[in-house]
């Protein structure tokens, strides 16, 4: 179907917490192209302060309702205004846009890698993956036990293993220091959070020659591959991340 | 039927929205959104001999209703262009310009050179103008001496129409029009990025690598308005006008002031139809005043004593 610029209906607006919620939209066409990695534009009206739209994972995808959800933390300005729309009110996105994940097939070993808001874009994935047959291990670190959100979610899709950087729930410290990683011997690693996490998760890759892919979170003007603003450093030169990622393997990054 | 076709020289345009060249991609990103076609023509991203990877990242931050952008003319080069580009743009069926850059005045002849021996490209964009190369670029279109000069050396190999884009980084824009004019320039068009900056206080630092970037988007739309209607009275070529432009309205108001086109650039971002809903905008504004001629919008204000 191609790129698209939609006005959509929310659902529903769900408060997780102070900083976290959904949004669930009612898709208008078919949202059988959707794959799991990739994200939406989202115009945020109201401000000269929110000129550009915000880039957000597709985080889990109803294709017998026809519906999506956005997982959002509350950044600055763009995310706080989404946090206060209500069902029934309008939203203009593009969709879809980026490379998506390359989902794994039914007898690999794989584990999922999340931290804070970076989980977004692993939901669908692992669900994407159930529907291949394979239950993959998910591994989701939040600063503490107040932001743990959504792991009853994840719980469906797959074996779910919790750090906090303060130990109040599951193993304490960053997720590369896991036990899981220490005992089990996977064969794909797929990985989103912040930048340090995502580094640290690559050169555990790296050195155990894990194959592994990343979704970047670069900033963006455009999203569809026309500005040149979201550039990552690759192997193959300077490429976007909106059109060549947001989900680049790690063989193509210089980290 | 209103008119919307307007001319330089002998190159019709059919209407007057064309999109700003580093804004429109090569044009085929558009594909899924809209017929490109129905444009009046479209501005390829800058081009120059050879790959260029452009600057760092950071190279965008967002500013109160626009953006500032480092980009540094990313490309991969003309011969690039030539074997993997211009095939795909080629049979579209409006006016393709290409956008062209370079740190040498040797570069701009070159790359002029080779344009000019492009069947379908009945047009190039010299750019003077960009605030993001340490070589070339702006320094032509700042400095009156240099900037006669690469379009003078251009103008004798380019044999097709000659668009040359101004700088608003100057003190006197009409005086680098003028110049063009003189130069044998077919056209102008502008205005380039203003040269801004922004700092993230919570990093403390720069928010672009390059520290500097280019503004656009609505904040610089006043000023290229103002300069727009300046240059229009000060030459006789058309000039093609830009700088923030977001809807017809905001088109409008550039060709009252005297552009017989204008682009469209970063409102592309927010809105892949953009152009489009501008050309239609003007259409619909035609024929609510009965205005069956573009050409009567054309400097409009410049005409009764306003
Ligand atoms: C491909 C992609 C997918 C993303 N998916 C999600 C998601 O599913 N859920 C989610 O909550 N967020 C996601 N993000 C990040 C989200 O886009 C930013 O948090 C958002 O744009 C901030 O907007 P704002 O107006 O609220 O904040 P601003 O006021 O614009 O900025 C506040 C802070 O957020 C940072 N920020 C701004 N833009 C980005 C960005 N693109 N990436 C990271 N930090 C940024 C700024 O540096 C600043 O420190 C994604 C980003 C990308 C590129
Ligand atoms: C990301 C970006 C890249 C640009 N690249 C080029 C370029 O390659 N060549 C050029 O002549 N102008 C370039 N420009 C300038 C635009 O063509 C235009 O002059 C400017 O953005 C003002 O118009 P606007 O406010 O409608 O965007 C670029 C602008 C942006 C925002
Ligand atoms: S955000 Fe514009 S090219 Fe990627």
């Amino acid at each position: 179907m191609g790129k698209r610029t939609e006005d959509l209906i929310i659902i529903e607006n769900k408060h997780l917490s102070p900083e976290f919620f959904i949004l669930e939209l009612s898709g208008k066409d078919n949202l059988a192209d959707f794959r799991p990695g990739q994200f939406v534009q989202v115009r945020v009206e109201g401000s000269p302060e929110t000129f550009l739209r915000r880039p957000i994972s597709i985080y889990d995808v109803d294709f017998v309702k026809n519906t999506f959800k956005l997982f959002f933390q509350i950044a600055g300005k763009g995310t706080s205004v989404l946090s206060k729309l209500k069902a029934g009110d309008s939203l203009n996105l593009i969709y879809p846009l980026g490379t998506s994940f390359t989902v794994p097939e039914k007898n690999e070993k794989v584990l999922l890698v999340g931290g804070g808001v970076g989980i977004a874009p692993l939901l669908f994935l692992g669900k994407c993956m159930n529907e291949k047959g394979n239950i993959p291990d998910i591994l989701l670190g939040f600063r503490n036990s107040e932001r743990i959100v959504e792991v009853d979610q994840f719980r469906e899709a797959g074996k779910v293993f919790l750090t906090t950087e303060d130990g109040s729930v599951g193993e304490k410290g960053f997720v590369t220091n896991h036990s899981l990683l220490l005992q089990t011997k996977y064969d794909k690693i797929f990985c989103c959070g912040p930048e340090s996490m995502m580094k640290s998760v690559a050169s555990y890759c790296r050195k155990n020659s894990i194959f592994c892919e990343v979704s970047l979170e670069n900033l963006m003007a455009c999203g569809f591959g026309v500005c040149l603003c979201c550039v990552a450093d690759t192997v193959r030169g300077n490429l976007c991340s909106c059109i060549d990622g947001p989900v680049f393997n790690l063989n193509d990054l210089k980290w | 039927m209103v008119n919307l076709g307007f001319s330089i020289g002998d190159l019709y345009f059919k209407n007057p929205v064309l999109t700003a060249s580093g804004t429109f991609g090569n044009g085929t990103e558009f594909d899924d959104f809209f017929d490109v076609s129905r444009l009046g023509g479209i501005l390829l991203k800058g081009t120059t001999l050879e790959n260029r990877e452009g600057n760092p990242y950071p190279r965008m931050a967002e500013t109160p209703s626009g953006m500032l952008n480092s980009v540094g003319l990313q490309n991969k080069g003309i011969d690039y262009f030539e074997s993997e580009i211009y095939p795909k743009v080629k049979n579209y069926d409006t006016n393709v310009i290409v956008n062209i850059n370079g740190s040498y005045i040797d570069d701009y002849v070159s790359l002029a050179e080779r344009i000019n021996s492009l069947e379908n490209i009945p047009a190039a964009e010299l750019n003077i103008s960009c605030p993001n190369v340490k070589m070339g670029g702006m320094a032509f279109g700042t400095n009156p001496v240099s900037a006669r000069e690469v379009i003078r050396e251009v103008r004798k190999v380019y044999r097709k129409k000659l668009i040359v884009k101004l700088s608003p980084n100057v003190t006197s824009i009409i005086e680098f029009a003028r110049i063009a004019e003189d130069e044998g320039a077919d056209s102008v068009s502008l205005i380039n990025t203003l040269l801004g900056m922004a700092i993230d206080v919570s990093k403390m630092k720069p928010s672009l690598a390059t520290i500097t970037g280019g503004l656009s988007g609505p904040a610089v739309k006043p000023v290229a308005l103002r300069m727009v209607w300046q240059v229009a009275n000060a030459v006789k070529i058309p000039v093609i006008g830009m700088g923030g432009i977001m809807t017809a309205t905001d088109a409008l108001e550039f060709m009252l002031a005297g552009a017989s086109a204008v682009q469209v650039g970063t409102a592309s971002f927010i809105d892949p139809q953009a152009s489009v809903k501008i050309l239609e905008g003007i259409e619909n504004f035609m024929i609510q005043k009965g205005i069956t001629d573009i050409g009567e919008i054309v400097g409009f204000i410049n005409r009764k004593s306003v």
